[in-house]
C-alpha cells in the first residue's frame, strides 16, 4: 500500500469520526461510527498491523455498532435536546496543549519499521528470530500473545469476563436479582 | 422490543451465513498460528454466528437458555485458560509455561504449539459467552421495560 493510500485513509476515518459526532440521527451516528472503524481497520492493514485490523473490524466495526444499536432500540433515535455547539475557553486552550504536546512529542517517534529503534533492538528481534523454534508458531503476534506475554492476555480476559459479569449484573430481570 | 424480521431475504441470509460464520471463526481460532486471528477474533464471530439468528428468527427455546446461560462458559474459558497456565506451575515449571505441559511424546515447541491452541480455546468461550450475554442482558432489559 503506498502512502498516498494510507493518508487517504486518514482522512476519510478523521471524515467520519466527525459525522459520528456531529450527525443529528443517532442512528446515523452509530452507522458512521461502524464505517469509521472499517476505515480504521483498513489503515492498520496498511501499516502491516493484520491482526489488529482484524480485531478493529470485527469488535469495532461488528460487535460494538451491535450493541450501539441494541442500545438505541430501547431509546429513540432522535436526540431529545440538540445541545448548541459551545466551546469553552478552558477547553480549547486544554486541547491546544494537549495537541502541542503529543505532536511535540511524535517528533522523537522512530520511523516506522527503523532496525536501529530502540523498541527494535530489545526483545522483539528475539521474538521474530526464535518464536518459530521455540513455540512452533509461524504467526509472531499469536506467539506473542498467548505464549510470551501470556499473562497480559489472562488478565485482558478477565477484564472481557468481568465486564460481561458487570452487565449481567446491572440489566438482568428484576424479578430474578429479588429472590 | 427487536421483534423478529419477516423479510424472506433476511431469513435466507441468516439461514445461510450462520453456519459460515461459525465455520470461519473456527478456522481463524484454529489457524491463528499462522494466520491472522486468534481466539480473541473468533470469538466475536461465534459471538456473532449466535445472535445473527436471534435478530433475524426471534428468540426460541435452546438459544434463550443458551443465552441465559452464557456468562457461566465465560467462566469456563478463564478457568481452562488458567488451568492450562497452572499445570505446569503444578509440575515444577512456570505458570503458563506451556513447554512444560505433561503430553508425553512431543517437542517442547510442539507442546507449546498444543498450549497456544488450547488458551485460545479459552479465550474464545469468554469472548463469545460475554458478547452473547451482554447482548442478551440489552435485549432482555428492553422487552422488561415495554410491558
Amino acid at each position: 500500500m503506498t502512502l498516498f493510500d494510507d493518508y487517504l485513509l486518514l482522512l476519510l476515518s478523521v471524515v467520519t469520526a466527525l459525522g459520528a459526532v456531529f450527525v443529528r440521527d443517532l442512528l446515523s451516528g452509530v452507522l458512521t461510527l461502524a464505517a469509521y472503524s472499517f476505515f480504521l481497520a483498513l489503515l492498520w492493514a496498511g501499516l502491516g498491523a493484520v491482526d489488529v485490523a482484524f480485531t478493529e473490524a470485527v469488535v469495532g466495526a461488528g460487535l460494538s455498532t451491535l450493541f450501539f444499536l441494541v442500545a438505541l432500540f430501547l431509546t429513540s433515535h432522535q436526540e431529545e435536546v440538540r445541545k448548541r455547539l459551545q466551546v469553552r475557553m478552558v477547553t480549547l486552550v486544554g486541547l491546544g496543549v494537549l495537541g502541542f504536546l503529543l505532536l511535540f512529542g511524535s517528533v522523537d517517534l522512530p520511523v516506522v519499521g527503523d532496525p536501529e529503534s530502540l523498541p527494535s533492538k530489545h526483545v522483539s528481534s528475539h521474538y521474530l528470530r526464535k518464536s518459530l523454534e521455540e513455540t512452533g508458531t509461524p504467526n509472531v503476534v499469536t506467539a506473542v500473545l498467548a505464549d510470551y506475554r501470556g499473562f497480559d492476555t489472562l488478565g485482558e480476559t478477565t477484564v472481557i469476563f468481568t465486564a460481561g459479569i458487570g452487565c449481567w449484573m446491572l440489566l438482568r430481570r428484576r424479578d430474578d436479582s429479588a429472590t | 422490543m427487536i421483534r423478529p424480521h419477516d423479510s424472506v431475504i433476511v431469513h435466507t441470509l441468516a439461514r445461510v451465513f450462520t453456519p459460515i460464520i461459525q465455520l470461519f471463526a473456527l478456522y481463524v481460532l484454529i489457524h491463528g498460528h499462522d494466520s491472522p486471528g486468534g481466539g480473541f477474533q473468533a470469538g466475536t464471530l461465534f459471538a456473532a454466528s449466535v445472535i445473527l439468528p436471534v435478530i433475524a428468527f426471534g428468540i426460541q427455546g435452546s438459544l434463550a437458555v443458551l443465552e441465559r446461560r452464557a456468562i457461566i462458559l465465560g467462566a469456563v474459558g478463564i478457568l481452562l485458560y488458567a488451568g492450562i497456565g497452572l499445570l505446569p506451575l503444578i509440575l515444577g515449571g512456570e505458570f503458563l509455561n506451556y513447554g512444560e505441559l505433561p503430553i508425553p511424546g512431543m517437542e517442547t515447541s510442539t507442546r507449546r504449539h498444543w498450549g497456544i491452541l488450547g488458551i485460545e480455546t479459552g479465550v474464545t468461550l469468554t469472548v463469545a459467552a460475554t458478547a452473547v450475554s451482554i447482548y442478551y442482558s440489552l435485549r432482555e432489559r428492553g422487552e422488561e421495560e415495554e410491558k
